[in-house]
């Protein structure tokens, strides 16, 4: 009789994440018995105290979530405070808050792709010590973020947590010729792009696919960034009122992350992946025919590839960045006046890593009564283990510290940002 | 004349509660970035890097505040590694927004929350970091400005004191030669009673500061709730004003609880 032999792979502290995680799979021989993404980033219970506080300061309270990601957070309550409030913005409004939405797309991938990712596919530690044998590949990566920055620094005061986004708008909007001077740059970063997705699709992608469930905004005319339905590749198609009724989160005892699920228990993927797969034939051509030359199928079920999707966002987001400001005209009044009234509002916008979910429930004086906030790692965050749980499978004969740097770079193939999701990880590998 | 190589001095970033953006300032110091890192030695940045080297730290950078019982124990032990100690943000130096649950029950809040309350473990109060260990320098800002950070680096790693001002924003606004939104336009702003730093960023946007930076170095707070009575602000608004990202700093907290007395 053979006795199989257990490993437990545990990585403490899960690195280039956003926030605070831990991984933990236990095996016995190969099988695996046991994944959990745990999130120990200690909650801070936003939709308690946004209770009480006005609808106005919303925007600037919601930011705080996330470092990464606050005009997601920005976008998704002010367009579920205007939905309860019924507050109609003025058409230059609209084409502004994409292009603010565009400065975060690349700011943020670019992030990822350079600085959290790509150090896993050349096997560094991080992109400092990628920097001594790729200097110009990271002096790139952090000019294609800055470009990102720079957006956002121009329409909102600064890179992290913007001063400008209000409810019906903006505080200030810029004028024609301060957005103007972006544009050199951007052509810049759209050239840099095409290079990052060159780049990237020549690295080596383990052979995993996986059949998932994606879920994302879609819009009959555009790649989503604020409007749409909230469709899938098996056939949901709903509005953001009806979230709630198509999902649930649910709490799991290893994590301070609530876990979201379809109704039925099944979980599904937000993010760069789905989005591209449910709206491929919104891209512009430069950015469909980046995707071809890269290899990319549509659907793209290997998660490792999601890499090489966000370097076609970035294509995308300095493409429409620079259609808006070519097209811009800037509004009459940058914010549409406000009339408080008890109602219920009802977004989701697409942030960098997936669908933001949020509800507000509103009082006659505008006040807050109940706040919803449903992050894309929470989401995500049952499709992260069951991709572990399958992956893992995969290279248990491995050493484990090659297992280890694996599975981390699993998680990471996800962005999550652990931050957002506490309300979210370490990687213990158990060999039973 | 000494033989020996200089070592590089190591630098460690540490997380508490917190939103990651004060150590995301660091990465999004694109022009800086690359110099930085081949002039000190970032030894322990877990957002960045999946090498995390062992103490001691020549500089611990501390994001976020004390929320749970393992944090309050995890920064007796940074402390102990670190030979200075910065906090950087209004979290780790005035305990952020999360210190809203100081006024709550957070019970309560657990089970607004989550479905299983006994899951969670979280202390009652959202505390600063040097309500717990002592700290050698509080960088103000939510977020705290990169700028600032690489002058309280570079001068820490000199030996001198860094060039970051305590005055008001009100002195920034003069210096762009923004007109005063509060006289002009009657905005309720934070600005006369909040630490310079941001650049007056939010009355160069057409609204009013809204304190991210926290008190400056001696704030009339009492004489701004009266101005903002005068603007027409009634005691709830004005104790929300002061209740935001830096609530629990001693004069803001002081403020919002007079007005919400009153």
């Amino acid at each position: 009789m053979s006795k199989q032999q257990s490993r437990t792979i545990k990585v403490d502290v899960l690195a280039r994440v956003e926030g605070e995680g831990a991984l933990y799979v236990k095996l016995k021989g190969d099988q695996v018995q046991d994944v959990k993404l745990k999130i120990y980033e200690p909650p801070r219970f936003f939709e308690a105290f946004l209770r009480g506080r006005h609808f106005s300061e919303l925007p600037d309270i919601v930011a705080r979530i996330c470092g990464i990601c606050p005009i997601a957070y920005q976008m998704s309550a002010v367009h579920a405070v205007e939905r309860a409030l019924g507050i109609a913005i003025d058409p230059s409004v609209r084409p502004l808050r994409r292009l603010f939405y565009c400065g975060e797309w690349i700011e943020s991938h670019t992030l990822h792709v350079y600085m959290l990712h790509a150090p896993d596919f050349l096997g560094y530690p991080d992109a400092i010590a990628m920097a001594r044998d790729h200097k110009e590949i990271v002096q790139q990566g952090l000019r294609l973020k800055k470009a990102g920055n720079r957006i956002v620094a121009l329409m909102g005061g600064r890179e992290i947590h913007p001063v400008s986004a209000a409810v019906g708008g903006f505080y200030k909007a810029p004028s024609k010729s301060a957005l103007k001077e972006l544009v050199d740059e951007l052509k810049w970063a759209l050239d840099a792009s095409l290079a990052t997705a060159r780049w990237v699709s020549g690295f080596d992608f383990p052979d995993f696919e996986q059949d998932y469930e994606f879920v994302s905004l879609s819009h009959p005319e555009e790649y989503p960034f604020n409007e749409g339905r909230i469709v899938s590749n098996r056939g949901l198609n709903i509005d953001a009122s009806e979230y709630e009724e198509n999902f649930t989160e649910q709490q799991v005892q290893h994590s301070n992350a609530l876990h979201s699920i379809l109704r039925g228990g099944d979980s599904y993927m937000v993010g760069p992946m789905a989005r591209f797969n449910l709206n491929f034939g919104k891209l512009p051509e430069i950015a469909q025919q980046a995707a071809r030359d890269c290899g990319l199928q549509v659907p793209c079920r290997n998660p490792f590839r999601s890499i090489v999707v966000r370097a076609i966002e970035l294509v995308f987001a300095c493409h429409e960045a620079l259609r808006v400001i070519r097209e811009y005209e800037p509004p009459s009044a940058p914010r549409a006046p406000t009339l408080a009234r008890v109602a219920t509002g009802r977004a989701a916008t697409e942030a960098p890593r997936g669908l933001l979910y949020h509800r507000y429930q509103l009082d006659q004086d505008g006040l807050i009564t109940s706040a919803k906030i449903v992050p894309p790692t929470s989401q995500n965050q049952k499709r992260i283990e069951e991709d572990l749980r399958y992956f893992v499978s995969r290279v248990a004969t491995r050493p484990t510290e090659e297992i280890t740097w694996k599975c981390e770079q699993a998680v990471r193939n996800y962005d999550p940002c652990i931050s957002c999701a506490t309300h979210f990880l370490r990687l213990h590998l158990e060999r039973d | 004349m000494s033989s020996k190589i200089r070592r590089k001095p190591r630098i460690g970033v540490f997380k508490f509660a917190s939103c990651d953006g004060c150590q995301l300032s660091l990465l999004d110091a694109e022009d800086e970035l690359l110099g930085v890192a081949g002039a000190i030695d970032i030894a322990y940045f877990p957002e960045a890097s999946r090498a995390m080297l062992p103490g001691p730290y020549d500089i611990g950078l501390v994001e976020g505040s004390i929320t749970t019982y393992h944090d309050a124990q995890r920064i007796q032990e940074v402390r102990r590694k670190c030979k200075t100690l910065i906090t950087i943000g209004a979290c780790a130096t005035a305990g952020g927004i999360q210190a809203l649950r100081n006024w709550k029950d957070v019970d309560e809040f657990i089970r607004v929350v989550y479905a299983t309350p006994k899951y969670i473990n979280t202390l009652k109060l959202s505390t600063p970091i040097a309500e717990h260990v002592p700290v050698d320098f509080e960088l103000r800002g939510c977020p705290i400005n990169k700028h600032q950070l690489i002058e309280l680096i570079t001068a820490t790693l000199a030996g001198r004191k860094p060039n970051v001002p305590t005055y008001s924003v009100c002195m920034e606004c003069k210096r762009k030669g923004n007109i005063c939104i509060v006289v002009a336009q009657g905005v309720a702003c934070l600005g006369p009673v909040t630490q310079a730093g941001c650049g007056a960023l939010c009355p160069s946007y057409d609204r009013g500061c809204y304190g991210c930076y926290g008190p400056m170095e001696s704030p009339n707070a009492v004489s701004l709730s009266n101005q903002l009575h005068i603007l027409g602000q009634n005691n709830a608004e004005i104790t929300r004003a002061f209740r935001g990202f830096n609530a629990w700093a001693w004069q803001f907290r002081k403020a919002s609880e007079e007005s919400e007395r009153t």
